[in-house]
């Protein structure tokens, strides 16, 4: 079962026009995945994970489908969405520093929640606390006021809520970008746990922070410019990536032991394309320092390698374009 | 919460400390000498000038040293003596106010609270409805703007004076021909005197909350924790219920601040309908040159407003739920 | 915001978070132009204001009959009276375009006034902060709490003469408060950024920082806050005028209202002489209300609708 994603398309309305920042996407995550989603800033990973769960008033879905655990998942419908969200399909957002209410203390508002949702709260309760002690919290947070908390207890109560009634997809919207190294790790390892004792069956890790991918996700599926890149396993991603991208993304990351003055990092000269008006043929092009004259047409998003797909003319080769995995 | 509200006892004891002294500095820094005034509006014997003005004088402490006065000026306030008119000659300004405070009050309780109340429930009522939100903007706006004295003109001359009918009466506070008694004529005639000024008050009030709060709803319904709710399927009535709870709090101290504004908003209005309350009060000090009704006026606007702003705070306190635990909110 | 409240800050966010226009390098200024010009309510809002500003300054050219003449009293408004005329026999049309012009002008004065006032107490109150900041704002309290009409009513009923400059700085005196409290936020928020601490680090002197680094970010912010002090002006100095507190000598549109009152306009239904002037300040004042509800949209991106 598990996630399936389908040519989709979703853009952003803006004054000047349509910004495609979803342009033709197709993945799947399976049941137990834990599937870690990179690019930078501007790729349109956020839109993808957030489109999942709740369309931003500016948002469009201009093509393709969504399926959950086989059944379809409507995006575009936020009266329909309403069944799924929290119980299918959940989000611990970007921002869950402040997405607590802050005239609520924490056990109330999630009580107040769960009743909307025609859960019983007092029933609820026991399973609430186990999982607040589970992170590391003590239990009586449930009674505090959001503003009382720090930013790492806040990240944690939030993800306890959000995968409170154990979500079939669970989406970690750059969950540890506002977080200390340590909390990092241990925000990490919670969501090993919950995957590990089924709270959530399959999730997507949203970030563009690659070092966390390595320690936590299963495969890793990197965007470029609202377009897909390169997905493999995650250690294929980090010691063998193909996409010209990918690696330039791995070696502009510092290795342990590694002194200034024997390699200076390098970064990826150069910007992403502008999404109102995305050029014509592959989206790094400007950027790649392999790009040649097959790179003026785009390159299909093919497997080249069992579970390991790419767009890039360097690798497509010699493959029929069975589509993506 | 003892804090915050000891804090605010401290700011409003200091705020009526600093009014009552500009209340007693201003005339003796602007026009020097209400004596002469007070004098000029007797008829006196000729050559029987100097020694009323020394009397006066006398009586009235004038010729001592000014910080002497000032003292006098505050021990006199703590004895609840503000001093005597000059247009009610002898009466003392304290009874001359407890005569007309009544019928402030009447005008100024209804038309604060129904404003603010009904202000905030069409306010959020149109920060979802598009189609009241398009009747609801454009009004408000407009009501906002107007100034108290057109209102009240206009409402006069079509209610009350013929434009329309003669729906009410146009001025007082009661029919002229009545005595003040407990029958019903004279409750009835007190009714429809008040209805007018009651409605200026309250259109102009209402346009200003309602605007309010729906733009602090909007900002409510835009905020994270309303998204987070949403994407966790929240339903609207959840939504919408939070949005107020939390839009009301920066109305409750903007209807602190707004107190102030009725308040002159009241004066006006009075004036207008010949409505004898305060506000026609302080006119009528003004026109008759009363120094002293005046500023005993003021001293008790003063007072009532920082009363009001005190209650309000504790209601606040009551309301904001993090005041309690000792954040302070606002 | 038509009552813009101290508390009422809106926290300015950027665009979408989606690259839009890589590498385009077009001024700020230029951008908030370009959606001046296309936002409705700036347009109208502006337009009725202009047009009323226009009328003022341009009305005496078309004033038919001067105001101090007498001609047959309680005329309704014909094609030779516009207006019509009063109790008295004077032409409406020409007492109310000299009264514009003078609300206009205490409007103004006042407005301009308060927000120098509040500029000025706000940005050293934000930047200094400590005991500086409390003890102006407790000042502020004070004169927040307190019934601006009545302290003026106070003040003025103790000067027997005025005038519209007087007037004009009484008003500022007594309104400055709330700009205060807006323009110290909106420094506070300001200050704790970057650019301030570097500019202190090379020495600039709190003063430069201030005119130089901090007032212009806040540029937008100030034209606000003075269109909200013009309008507030405006009524205020109506409500005053029709208490017969105004400028001694000269017509104003609350002195209109004041006259058609004190001389039973509203029994004798002489209406024309009430209504254009207490008309003329509703849209002009809610002409700067709907401008600067424009103006915000403008100013911040995440108001704009789509």
């Amino acid at each position: 079962m598990g996630l399936t994603v389908d040519h989709l398309q979703v853009c952003y309305r803006t004054l000047r026009g349509d910004v495609k920042a979803v342009d033709d996407v197709t993945f799947g995550i399976e049941d137990g995945e834990i599937m870690g989603l990179a690019g930078e800033s501007g790729c349109g990973k956020s839109t993808l994970g957030n489109s999942l769960v709740r369309m931003d008033v500016r948002m469009r879905q201009l093509g393709g489908r969504v399926e959950l655990d086989g059944k379809e998942l409507p995006i575009s419908d936020a009266k329909a969405m309403r069944d799924f969200r929290f119980k299918e399909v959940s989000i611990v957002p970007q921002y869950a520093m402040s997405a607590l209410n802050p005239t609520r203390r924490v056990g109330r508002m999630v009580a107040e929640l769960l009743k909307s949702r025609g859960f019983d709260y007092k029933s609820a309760l026991p399973e609430l606390e186990r999982r607040v002690k589970l992170v590391g919290l003590d239990t009586d947070i449930l009674k505090r006021y959001p503003i009382e908390l720090s930013g790492g207890m806040k990240q944690r109560v939030v993800m306890v809520i959000s995968t409170l009634l154990n979500p079939s997809l669970l989406i970690a919207d750059e969950i540890t970008s506002a977080l200390d190294v340590s909390t990092q790790r241990a925000v990490g390892e919670m969501l090993l746990e919950f995957r590990d004792r089924n709270f959530v069956k399959s999730t997507m890790v949203i970030t563009h922070d690659l070092s966390i991918l390595a320690q936590v996700a299963d495969t890793i599926l990197v965007m470029y410019a609202g377009k897909l890149a390169e997905k493999a396993k995650a250690d294929v991603v980090i010691n063998n990536p193909l996409h010209p991208y990918t690696q330039l993304l791995i070696s502009s990351l510092p290795d342990v032991g590694m002194r200034h003055d024997e390699h200076t990092l390098v970064g990826i000269p150069g910007r992403p394309p502008p999404l109102l008006n995305p050029p014509a043929g592959c989206r790094f092009r400007d950027r790649c320092p392999f790009a040649f004259d097959r790179c003026g047409n785009e390159p299909p998003f093919v497997e080249v390698k069992p579970g390991h797909s790419v767009a890039c003319w360097l690798h497509a080769d010699g493959v029929s374009p069975s589509g993506g995995v | 919460m003892r804090r915050y509200l000891v804090r605010k006892l401290i700011i409003y004891i200091l705020t009526f400390f600093v009014a009552a002294t500009i209340d007693w500095i201003l005339p003796r820094l602007v026009s020097g000498n209400p004596i002469s005034i007070l004098l000029s509006r007797m008829s006196l014997q000729p050559g029987t000038y100097n020694a009323t003005y020394k009397v006066y004088m006398n009586a009235f402490g004038f010729n001592r040293p000014w910080w002497k006065q000032y003292l006098t000026f505050w021990t006199s306030l703590f004895h609840g003596n503000l001093g005597v008119s000059i247009y009610q000659f002898p009466k003392p300004v304290t009874s001359v106010i407890a005569d007309y405070v009544l019928f402030t009050l009447a005008l100024l309780i209804p038309a604060i609270l129904l404003a603010y109340f009904a202000g905030n429930r069409v306010g959020a009522m149109a920060a979802r409805r598009k189609l009241l939100d398009n009747t609801v903007l454009p009004v408000g706006y407009l009501l906002t703007a107007t100034a108290y004295p057109w209102l009240a003109l206009l409402l006069a001359f079509l209610l009350a004076a013929g434009g329309i009918g003669h729906f009410f009466p146009i001025s007082g506070g009661f029919s002229y021909g009545l005595l003040p008694s407990w029958n019903w004529t004279f409750v009835w005639s007190l009714i429809t005197h008040w209805v007018l000024p009651f409605l200026t008050l309250f259109l102009v009030a209402f346009g200003g909350w309602a605007i309010g709060m729906r733009n602090l709803i909007i900002y409510e319904l835009e905020s994270d924790y309303t998204h987070y709710l949403e994407a966790l399927g929240a339903p609207t009535r959840l939504v919408r219920r939070y949005a107020y709870r939390n839009a009301v709090l920066p109305q409750l101290t903007g209807l602190a601040l707004q107190l102030g504004v009725i308040v002159g908003g009241a004066v006006v209005t009075e004036v207008t309908f010949a409505y004898p309350g305060l506000g026609w009060l302080v006119f009528q000090a003004v026109g008759n040159d009363d120094y002293f009704l005046l500023q005993g006026i003021f001293l008790f606007i003063i007072a009532g407003v920082l009363v009001a702003n005190f209650i309000i705070d504790i209601v606040y306190v009551m309301v904001d739920p993090r005041t309690r635990v000792g954040i302070s909110g606002a | 915001m038509t009552v813009l409240r101290p508390d009422e800050v809106v926290a300015w966010e950027e665009e979408p978070p989606v690259a839009t226009d890589a590498g385009s390098a077009k001024p700020r200024r230029f951008e908030f132009l370009y959606f001046a010009v296309r936002n409705k309510k700036l347009l109208l809002g502006l337009s009725i204001v202009v047009l009323f500003v226009l009328f003022a300054v341009f009305g005496p050219l078309l004033v038919q009959h001067p105001m101090l003449n007498y001609y047959i009293p309680f005329r309704p408004p014909s094609s030779s009276f516009w207006f019509g005329t009063n109790y008295f026999g004077q032409d409406v049309f020409s007492e109310f375009v000299s009264g514009l012009r003078e609300s206009l002008l205490v409007g103004l004065l006042g407005g301009c006034g308060a927000t120098l006032i509040g500029m000025t107490l706000g940005f050293i109150s934000g930047y200094m902060g400590g005991l500086i900041d409390e003890a102006l704002n407790v000042l502020c309290n004070i004169f927040l709490t307190m019934p601006v009409l009545v302290l003026l009513i106070l003040v003025a009923g103790f000067l027997h003469h005025t005038s519209a400059l007087v007037e004009a700085i009484l008003i500022a005196c007594t309104t400055w408060t709330w700009s205060m409290r807006a323009i110290r936020a909106q420094t506070f928020s300001l200050v704790s950024r970057d650019f301030v601490g570097l500019a202190r680090l090379s020495g600039e002197k709190s003063r430069q920082i201030i005119v130089r680094e901090i007032a212009p970010n806040m540029s937008s912010y100030l034209l606000l806050v003075f269109i909200l002090s013009f309008g507030g002006a405006i009524l205020t100095a109506a409500s005053l005028d029709y208490l017969g507190l105004g400028p001694s000598n000269g017509m104003s549109l609350g002195i209109m209202m004041q006259q058609a009152s004190d001389w039973n306009s509203l029994q004798l239904h002489l209406w024309w002489w009430f209504v254009p002037p207490g008309a003329a300040i509703t849209c002009i004042v809610g002409g700067l209300y709907l401008a600067n509800v424009g103006l915000d949209e403008v100013f911040n991106p995440k108001l704009r609708e789509l």
